[in-house]
């Protein structure tokens, strides 16, 4: 176990190696060590904002949400108005439709009264007439006596 | 085992498989360690070399590996395990390093991953390996690298270099200032301040590699008593048997610890060399 060569030779070696390490072994390994060092702060950083997102986008939701309900509500509340508008028009259009009837059916019962009246006149100045041809038991002549039926049937 | 006595073993297991220029047969694999010893400077530990380019090499093919394949969608298994060790890398470097790490990263992971493997190699059986070679003619055969001091102090003189490199990178010339004129700040004091921080400078790599060397070599001289053990009748057996498993778990704390250390000290000596006094 002397003091040799081996000495020189194991100074190169290690030389050669550290070398070697130096140029093709470290540098791949660490690159992509630090790839993968940046890779994953990337990714949180991509989960960060994704939370952020997704909490923004829950916000927009709940307030579309309740934009949607405030539609609707309103237009509820319209159609509700609407309807009952249309409920008192048509309440007024049926009471102005039964008043018309009505007073038409009151004029045609008023027209057929006179003429009721009118033929009961007429038959009326008849008997009448015949009553009093049998009271007086004479002939009356209708001529003569006509203006003064008809007034009296006028009367009736 | 053919051994005639326990220190044959237990010298037969310290000693490296050697290559190197005998100054009377030339160049040749040493056959005993004596041989080894006359090469002197002029041999080199082949099995040292070769297990620990070997695993060096292992570890760089199973990241390379990871790193080609690697995605930032979802890692697989071996991919997290790779990226396991790769922040916890970057984390200890940038607790100790503060401002752009550059190639520090890659070179404490260089240093954390090899010195773990080859101390791994501890927890290998002591008799496994060298002994299915020896089948094959192969004499001596020593699996873990970092019980090798020429192996340690070699990665410890590189981070030596680096220190300097990084010394006068940051610094410049005031990194020559800074080795004369500190602590004493007169020219005078020139030549103690040079020897001061030179001391100072060049204990610490020393100490880095002597300490790694210094765990993992203990460490295996204990394996290898444990080992003799088995050998002194079957009585024994179940002592030793316990006493390997015992050592064996605590030395999975001990390499991975000095494998850490290593690294560690290795990113604070680059640091203090970016610091000023």
């Amino acid at each position: 176990m002397n003091f040799n060569l081996t000495f020189i030779g194991q100074i190169i070696t290690f030389g050669v190696f550290v070398w070697f390490c130096a140029r093709f072994v470290w540098p791949p390994l660490m690159q992509a060590m630090q790839e993968r060092q940046k890779k994953i702060a990337d990714g949180l950083n991509a989960a960060d904002r994704a939370a952020k997102d997704l909490e923004l986008a829950q916000d927009n939701a709940a307030e579309k949400l309740r934009e949607a309900k405030e539609q609707a509500a309103s237009i509820v509340e319209q159609a509700n108005r609407r309807a009952s508008k249309i409920v008192e028009e048509a309440k007024a259009d049926a009471r102005a439709e039964g008043d018309r009837l009505r007073k038409a059916t009151q004029e045609e019962i008023e027209h057929e009264r006179n003429q009721a009246r009118e033929a009961l006149r007429a038959q009326v100045a008849v008997l009448a007439l015949a009553g009093a041809e049998k009271v007086v038991d004479a002939s009356v002549d209708e001529k003569v006596h006509n203006e003064m039926l008809q007034k009296l049937a006028s009367e009736l | 085992m053919a051994y005639e006595n326990p220190s044959e073993y237990i010298n037969h297991h310290l000693t490296n498989l050697t290559y190197g220029r005998h100054p009377d047969l030339g160049w040749k694999l040493a056959e005993s360690g004596s041989e080894a010893a006359e090469m002197g400077f002029m041999s080199i530990h082949v099995d040292s070399m070769m297990w620990s380019i070997g695993l060096g090499a292992l570890f760089l093919f199973l990241f390379w590996r990871a790193g080609r394949k690697a995605t930032s969608d979802q890692p697989g298994g071996f991919q997290n395990a790779i990226e396991m060790i790769l922040e916890f890398i970057d984390d200890t470097v940038k607790q100790v390093f503060h401002g752009k790490t550059g190639p520090l990263g890659p070179i404490a992971l260089t240093i954390f991953m090899w010195v773990l493997l080859m101390n791994s190699m501890k927890l290998v059986p002591v008799d496994l390996v060298p002994f299915t070679l020896e089948q094959f003619g192969v004499g001596y055969q020593k699996i873990a690298p970092t019980t090798n001091p020429n192996v340690t102090l070699g990665m410890a003189t590189f981070v030596l270099m680096m220190v300097v490199y990084y010394s006068f990178k940051v610094k410049g010339f005031g990194f020559i200032k800074e080795l004369c004129f500190t602590p004493f700040n007169h020219w005078l004091f020139i030549p103690v301040n040079l020897f001061m921080e030179l001391v100072g400078l060049l204990s610490k790599p020393l100490s880095l590699g002597l300490r790694l060397f210094g765990n993992m070599y203990a460490g295996e001289m204990i394996f290898i008593l444990i080992a003799l053990m088995f050998s002194a009748g079957f009585l024994l057996w179940p002592l030793a048997g316990g006493l390997q498993f015992i050592w064996a778990v605590f030395h999975i704390l001990v390499v991975s610890l000095q494998a850490f250390i290593f690294m560690v000290l290795t990113v604070v000596y680059i640091a203090m060399a970016h610091e000023d006094h």
